[in-house]
């Protein structure tokens, strides 16, 4: 079946749209010209680069006052396409609100859904969506069968954000219905966890650190070696289960994905969760002590050593540089 | 406070995973195990019924082929109860169809003020499950919950955030989804691993609880190709003499890194 039309779940984050959503808009018009931004909140300061990016139009079910996304932006959605507008395909990010939209949506609209995904084409198969699993050693790709709308999420940096130089789109009005007892969850407040320094998935060098360091309390030299990197540090999640560091913190699978110029790995072994986050990192050192750690197998360069030495010595050089 | 914890069993995560030829499903035919992400969850459940003071805890798991194992995990852990679900029929099920399953089976498990799910399973990761039995039931939920307290029927949680967490209040029956590290899961006592032996695991198919079973046919879904992922090559890899940390920095330089 030929798309028509997509959707795309559209956040923003400090009055502009993230960077997924500009990743899935410009994926989005890959696949046909018909391309709606739905936004779950106001859209007004945000509709310009939306449609800068190839959005035609953006729905916006304006403010949620406190309303949790999930069954708020669904049952906008789900009453959009009840009153007629019916897309072919609704693209997702895989993180908190695209998964919990997704999810409530398939139910209200009785259909499958793809996740994890990092391609999506329009073939002889139909509407076919591609998944790396094993740790990415292998990619599966799976064909919907059934009517769509066809709901679809993807990983984070699975496309590159490219600018059409579209102009503004307008924004229509998607109010979201009476929701009863699916919206009486309330967020009371919200906290940020400010990190000095790059954002973890966007930083040019990351450095990440396992339980090779040993004890929480190690994880400085990952903070001091990032810093003096100008580079943003990550963790393995053995260590955030742990809870040495913060969830924010996670690179992997059920972390943040990220794909810096250089990631450093210290005591991570890699595990076939922490890889799936890093693999696709341009240049990859990795330091530790067991020669066999999986980790030496993606390394472009490996360093079969202790931490504790290598990364006091590698500090103290680079201080001393300046 | 009745809660119900949905759990899943899985190929152990230590044993490399492999596809069956003709169906691309992941191959589930060896021995499972409690997936190591729901000792979260149960543990959870244990703590919230222990500070309400009365309750039970109870599981709901859903495999094809009758296995317990894993559910015994979460009996020794102090779950008085379970609730399997298994069929033949169900195998090939998307995440919609084994959410609504498992969304009848503890609709007749009777009333529970809460169930609990982990985030996603650890082999097939989809992630929408918990949400998706929420809306099924019609109930609200908070996902991602890491910190969970509830007091005078109502749930306040900590969800994690892109940016940090969010503080949520929620009023009972609810369901949340709770992550890895949220509490820490105890080890089965070698009393609680005979007694689990002993505690009941109450059988059902689709059609008892009045699922069409959808499995493969009813999926939505197909795989169309499995191929092989360009590998990455290994570079080089030294011994640390002492010196490795000069061997990092001229390789940064290289890099223009630094």
């Amino acid at each position: 079946m030929a798309i028509n039309s997509v959707w795309v779940f559209s956040q923003a984050a400090g009055g502009a749209p993230t960077t997924g959503t500009l990743e899935l808009l410009t994926k989005a018009r890959s696949l046909t010209s018909n391309v709606v931004a739905f936004v779950g909140g106001d859209a007004s300061a945000i509709a310009g680069v939306l449609g800068e990016y190839g959005a035609t139009k953006v729905y916006a079910t304006g403010d949620l006052a406190g309303k949790l996304p999930g069954p708020a932006v669904s049952a906008a959605m789900k009453a959009i396409i009840d009153g007629g507008d019916s897309p072919s395909v609704i693209l997702f990010p895989q993180n908190y609100e695209g998964r919990d939209t997704m999810s409530r949506l398939s139910v209200k609209l009785n259909r499958t859904v793809l996740t994890n995904n990092i391609d999506i084409a329009d073939s002889a198969d139909g509407v076919v969506a591609t998944t790396p699993i094993f740790g990415g050693n292998s990619l599966v790709t799976a064909a919907f069968t059934g009517e769509g709308p066809h709901l679809v999420s993807f990983r984070p940096k699975s496309f590159a954000a490219e600018s059409a130089s579209g102009a503004a789109a307008a924004v229509v009005a998607a109010p979201v219905p009476e929701l009863g007892s699916t919206g009486t969850a309330k967020v009371l407040a919200v906290h940020l966890e400010e990190s000095s320094g790059p954002k973890l998935d966007e930083a040019a060098v990351v450095v990440s650190g396992g339980r090779g360091l040993g004890e929480a309390s190690s994880y400085s030299l990952v903070e001091d070696l990032a810093k003096l990197l100008k580079g943003a540090p990550g963790a393995s999640r053995a260590i955030v289960d742990a809870g040495w560091v913060p969830y924010s913190y996670q690179v992997g699978q059920t972390g943040k994905v990220v794909k810096p110029a250089v990631y450093i790995a210290a005591g991570i072994s890699g595990a076939t969760q922490h890889m799936v986050g890093m693999k696709g990192s341009k240049t990859i050192i990795a330091i530790n002590k067991d020669k066999e750690a999986p980790i030496f197998g993606v390394a472009d360069l490996g360093i079969v050593g202790d931490v504790h030495k290598v990364l006091p010595q590698l500090i103290e050089l680079l201080k001393s540089r300046g | 406070m009745n809660i119900v914890v949905c759990v899943k069993q899985i190929p152990d995560p230590a044993t490399p995973g492999a596809l069956d030829g003709s169906t691309h499903a992941l191959k589930r035919d060896g021995k499972l195990i409690l997936d190591e992400s729901d000792g979260y969850g149960v543990e959870m459940a244990l703590q919230l019924v222990t500070t309400a003071g009365s309750g039970e805890v109870s599981i709901v798991s859903m495999a094809p082929n009758g296995e317990m194992s894993g559910m015994r995990t979460a009996l020794a852990m102090g779950a008085a109860k379970g609730v399997l679900v298994s069929d033949p029929a169900l195998a090939g099920s998307d995440a919609l169809t084994t959410a609504k399953v498992l969304a009848a089976a503890i609709q007749k498990m009777g009333a529970a003020d809460l169930i609990i799910a982990a985030t996603e399973s650890s082999d097939g990761y989809t992630g929408t499950v918990p949400e998706q039995i929420a809306e099924v039931l019609g109930l609200p939920s908070v996902t991602f919950a890491k910190k969970v307290e509830i007091s005078n029927g109502v749930l306040k949680a900590d969800r994690q955030s892109e940016a940090g967490y969010d503080e949520v209040e929620c009023p009972l029956p609810a369901l949340i989804s709770v992550t890895a590290g949220v509490v820490e899961p105890r080890y089965p006592s070698f009393k609680g691993i005979m007694a689990a032996k002993a505690k009941p695991i109450e059988t059902f198919t689709a059609s008892d609880l009045g699922v069409s079973p959808a499995g493969w046919a009813g999926a939505g879904q197909k795989i169309v190709s499995v191929v092989q992922a360009e590998a990455r090559q290994a570079g080089e890899v030294i011994e640390d003499d002492g010196t490795a940390f000069n061997k990092i920095v001229s390789f940064l330089e290289n890099l223009k890194v630094i």
